[in-house]
C-alpha cells in the first residue's frame, strides 16, 4: 500500500479529480461575475429603497418610510393598475395574434420565407425608433389614421390619440402589441414546426375536423412553449419602458404611467433616488409571481416524462 | 370491408410524375402487400388511398364510391404509420379511442370499444400509460389498436414494421397476419421487405418506379416472374443471372457467354439467336451434376448451407441443404435443375418461359 498524501494535497487532490470538486472550479469565474455584475447593482438598488438618497447626496438609513410613503400615494395605485392593465391586455392581444399569425405562416404559402423575414421587422427596429414612428401616427394633427379615417368620412375631426385617457392607454397598448408580435408568433411558429405532421394527419383519418385538430391535438402540444413564451412575453411587458416614455411620458395625467416610468420619473428627473428605487423594488413581487406561474406552467407535463423516440 | 380499385392512378409533385398510372383490384378482405424498392411510390399510393395526398388524375374506388374529392374522415379507413403517429398527451387508452371521442360517443361506450381491442393485442396492462412511456413494440400495438378500434372498411399499413428490431418483426408479422385473419377487414400493407411481402400477403402488388411490374399471389410471383425486375426483388438470396443465349439447332440447350451449357426444359418463346438472361434460383442447384463451379465464399446458416461460386466468371449463389466440405478455391460439381430455369428477354426484360 502506498503512504496516503499529506492533508493539503488532499483538498487539492479532490479538487482537481472528483467530478463535483472540478465542476466546483469550473464554474467560480461565472459565479463571481454573476455576483459582481448581477447582484450588485440589484441589491445597490434595493439598499437605495431604504434610503432617502437623493442625486448627488448620499442616503441614509429610512427603514420602511419610502414604501409607506408610496402605500399613501394615489399616483403610485394608479400606475400598479397601469401596469397590470398593461400587461394583461397587450399580452393577451399577443397571444392571440401571435398564435393567429404563427398557425399562418405555418401553412403552405407561396413566399413563405418571405413572409416570415417580414413578420420580424417590428421587433428587430430599435423600440426608440419605432416609438417614435407611433409618435407621428398618434399625432393629434397630422396621425396617418385621422387622415385616412376623415378622407372616408367616417370621423370629421382628427383623433386626439395621447392626449385622451382612455384613448391614450388603448394606444400604448396597439404600440406595444405591434412591437411584440413577432417574438410570439415566431416562437409559437418554431413550436408548431415540432409538432409531427403525421399527427395531424392521424386526427383528420380519426375524424377529427380542422377546429378539433387544433384544440385537441395542436394546442396541448403546443403548450409547453406557449408557457416559454407567454412568461418572457408577460416580464417584457411589465417592465416596458421606452414605449410609454417616447409615446407619452406617462401622460395625460398620469394615466399611462406604469409602475417602471414612474420609478424612472420620481428618481432621475424628480431626483429622489431612494423613493424611484422603492417603487422598483415594489415591481418584483409582481415579476417573482409571473416567474412562480411560468415554473409551474414549464413543469414536465406527464405526458413529457420517460423516454425519447 | 370493401373492396379497393385502383384505376390509371397517377400523382404529380410539380412537374415530377412519380406514379405512372397504377391500376390495382383489391377484393374484400384480402390482405395486399404493395412491395418495391425505396422510392417507387408505395407510400404515394396509400397516402393517395387514405386521403392525404391529392390524386392527380384517375380514380380511387372503396367499395362503390369513388373517394377522389372525399376528405380522409369520409373514407372511413384506418392507418398505421410508420413512426406510429401516437398522440404524446394523452393515454393509450385515449389515443385508441380518439375516434370515438370526437364523434362524442359517451365514455362507457369508449370504454366498451377499447378493452376489446386492447385485449386482443394485450395491452390491458398499458392502457393508462403516455406513449413515450412504452417500447417500440408496444407503441407499434397502440397503433393498430387504434386503427381496430375504428373498425374501419379498410386498414393501411405503411411499412409498420421497419423501425422494430429483427426478432420483435417476425412475431409482429405473425400477429398482424392473425389480426387479420380474424378481422376480416380489407388491408393494404406497404413495405420494401419482399421476405414480409412474401409471408403475410393474399396478394402482392410489385412496384418499381412509380409503375405496378406484377400483381399475383406470393408463390405465382416466385415461380413465375413476369420480367427480370421482379425476378430479381422477390426472393432471398436472389435469383442468379446469366446472360447468354440458346444453342443454334439445340432448343432445349442454353449456352451462357463463356460457352458453359445449361440445359432449359421450358424455353418458351425464346428464339435461338435471341440475347437472353437465365435466371437460376439459388435452390434449383444441387449437389453433384456435370457443372463444375468454383467455391468463392461458404456460409453455413445451420439449416442451409450457402455457396457463393463462380462459373464461368458469374457469380453464382446456391443454396444446399446438406453440410459441404468445400472450401474457397475448391471446385464443385453441382447439376442446374432444369425445369426450375426462367428465361428473359435480356432487352425488355420480360418473361419468355412459359
Ligand atoms: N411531397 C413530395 N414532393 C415531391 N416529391 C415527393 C414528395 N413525396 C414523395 N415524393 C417523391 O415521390 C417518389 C415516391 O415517394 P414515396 O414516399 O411514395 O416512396 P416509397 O416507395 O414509399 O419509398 P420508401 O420505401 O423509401 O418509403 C420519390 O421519388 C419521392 O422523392
Ligand atoms: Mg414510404
Amino acid at each position: 500500500m502506498q503512504a496516503r498524501p499529506a492533508r493539503s494535497f488532499s483538498i487539492l487532490g479532490w479538487l482537481l479529480e472528483s467530478r463535483n470538486g472540478l465542476g466546483f472550479l469550473f464554474m467560480l469565474p461565472a459565479a463571481v461575475f454573476l455576483l459582481c455584475f448581477l447582484t450588485y447593482p440589484l441589491g445597490l438598488g434595493v439598499w437605495l429603497g431604504f434610503t432617502d438618497a437623493r442625486i448627488g447626496r448620499e442616503g441614509i438609513f429610512v427603514g420602511l418610510e419610502n414604501y409607506i410613503w408610496l402605500f399613501d400615494d394615489p399616483v403610485f395605485w394608479l400606475s400598479v393598475f397601469n401596469t397590470m392593465l398593461y400587461t394583461v391586455v397587450a399580452s393577451i392581444l399577443k397571444f392571440a395574434l401571435g398564435l393567429w399569425l404563427a398557425l399562418i405562416l405555418n401553412q403552405h404559402l407561396p413566399f413563405k420565407t418571405f413572409f416570415r423575414a417580414i413578420i420580424l421587422l417590428p421587433w428587430v427596429v430599435p423600440t426608440v425608433l419605432s416609438a417614435l414612428a407611433f409618435w407621428w401616427i398618434y399625432d393629434s394633427q397630422f396621425s396617418i389614421i385621422s387622415y385616412v379615417l376623415m378622407n372616408l368620412g367616417l370621423i370629421s375631426e382628427p383623433i386626439n390619440f395621447l392626449g385622451d385617457p382612455g384613448m391614450a392607454r388603448a394606444s400604448v397598448i396597439a404600440a406595444n402589441v405591434w412591437r411584440g408580435i413577432p417574438f410570439v408568433a415566431i416562437s409559437l411558429l418554431a413550436g408548431l414546426q415540432t409538432i409531427p405532421q403525421s399527427l395531424n394527419e392521424a386526427a383528420a383519418l380519426d375524424g377529427a375536423t380542422s377546429w378539433q385538430r387544433f384544440t385537441k391535438i395542436t394546442l396541448p402540444l403546443l403548450t409547453p412553449i406557449i408557457a416559454v413564451v407567454m412568461t418572457f412575453s408577460v416580464l417584457f411587458t411589465f417592465t416596458d419602458f421606452q414605449l410609454i416614455y417616447v409615446l407619452t411620458r406617462g401622460g395625460p395625467v398620469n394615466a399611462t404611467h406604469l409602475m417602471a416610468t414612474l420609478s424612472f420619473q420620481r428618481a432621475i428627473p424628480g431626483g429622489q433616488l431612494g423613493e424611484g428605487a422603492a417603487i422598483a423594488v415594489a415591481m418584483i413581487p409582481f415579476l417573482l409571481a409571473a416567474i412562480l406561474f411560468s415554473f409551474f406552467g414549464l413543469q414536465r407535463r406527464k405526458w413529457q416524462q420517460g423516454g425519447g423516440d | 370491408m370493401a373492396t379497393v380499385k385502383f384505376r390509371d392512378v397517377r400523382k404529380a409533385f410539380g412537374q415530377v410524375e412519380v406514379l405512372h398510372g397504377v391500376s390495382v383490384d383489391i377484393e374484400e378482405g384480402q390482405f395486399v402487400v404493395l412491395v418495391g424498392p425505396s422510392g417507387c411510390g408505395k407510400s404515394t399510393l396509400l397516402r393517395m388511398l387514405a386521403g392525404l395526398e391529392h390524386i392527380t388524375s384517375g380514380e380511387i374506388v372503396i367499395g362503390d364510391r369513388v373517394v377522389n374529392a372525399l376528405p380522409p374522415k369520409e373514407r372511413d379507413i384506418a392507418m398505421v404509420f410508420q413512426n406510429y403517429a401516437l398522440y404524446p398527451h394523452i393515454t393509450v387508452a385515449e389515443n385508441m379511442g380518439f375516434s370515438l371521442m370526437l364523434k362524442g360517443a359517451s365514455k362507457s361506450d369508449i370504454e366498451a370499444k377499447v378493452r376489446p381491442a386492447a385485449e386482443i393485442l394485450g395491452l390491458t396492462h398499458l392502457l393508462d400509460r403516455y406513449p413515450r412511456q412504452l417500447s417500440g413494440g408496444q407503441r407499434q400495438r397502440v397503433a393498430m389498436g387504434r386503427a381496430i378500434v375504428r373498425n374501419p372498411q379498410v386498414f393501411l399499413f405503411d411499412e409498420p414494421l421497419s423501425n422494430l428490431d429483427a426478432k420483435l418483426r417476425v412475431s409482429m408479422r405473425s400477429e398482424i397476419k392473425n389480426l387479420h385473419q380474424r378481422l376480416k377487414t380489407t388491408t393494404v400493407y406497404v413495405t420494401h421487405d419482399q421476405i414480409e411481402a412474401m409471408t403475410m400477403a393474399d396478394k402482392i402488388v410489385v412496384m418499381h418506379d412509380g409503375i405496378v411490374e406484377q400483381v399475383g399471389e406470393p408463390l405465382e410471383l416466385y415461380d413465375r416472374p413476369a420480367n427480370l425486375f421482379v425476378a430479381g426483388f422477390i426472393g432471398s438470396p436472389a435469383m442468379n443471372m446469366t446472360p447468354g443465349m440458346l444453342a443454334e439447332g439445340e432448343p432445349g440447350m442454353f449456352v451462357t457467354g463463356q460457352g458453359q451449357r445449361i440445359a432449359v426444359a421450358n424455353a418458351g418463346t425464346a428464339k435461338p439467336g435471341q440475347k437472353l438472361i437465365c435466371g437460376i434460383r439459388p435452390e434449383a442447384i444441387h449437389l453433384r451434376g456435370d457443372v463444375a463451379l468454383r467455391v468463392k465464399v461458404v456460409e453455413p446458416t445451420g439449416s442451409e448451407t450457402h455457396v457463393v461460386a463462380e462459373l464461368d466468371g458469374n457469380e453464382m449463389t446456391c443454396v444446399f441443404r446438406e453440410r459441404i466440405k468445400a472450401g474457397p478455391g475448391d471446385e464443385l460439381k453441382v447439376s442446374i435443375d432444369p425445369e426450375a430455369i426462367h428465361l428473359f428477354d435480356a432487352e425488355g426484360g420480360q418473361r419468355l418461359s412459359a
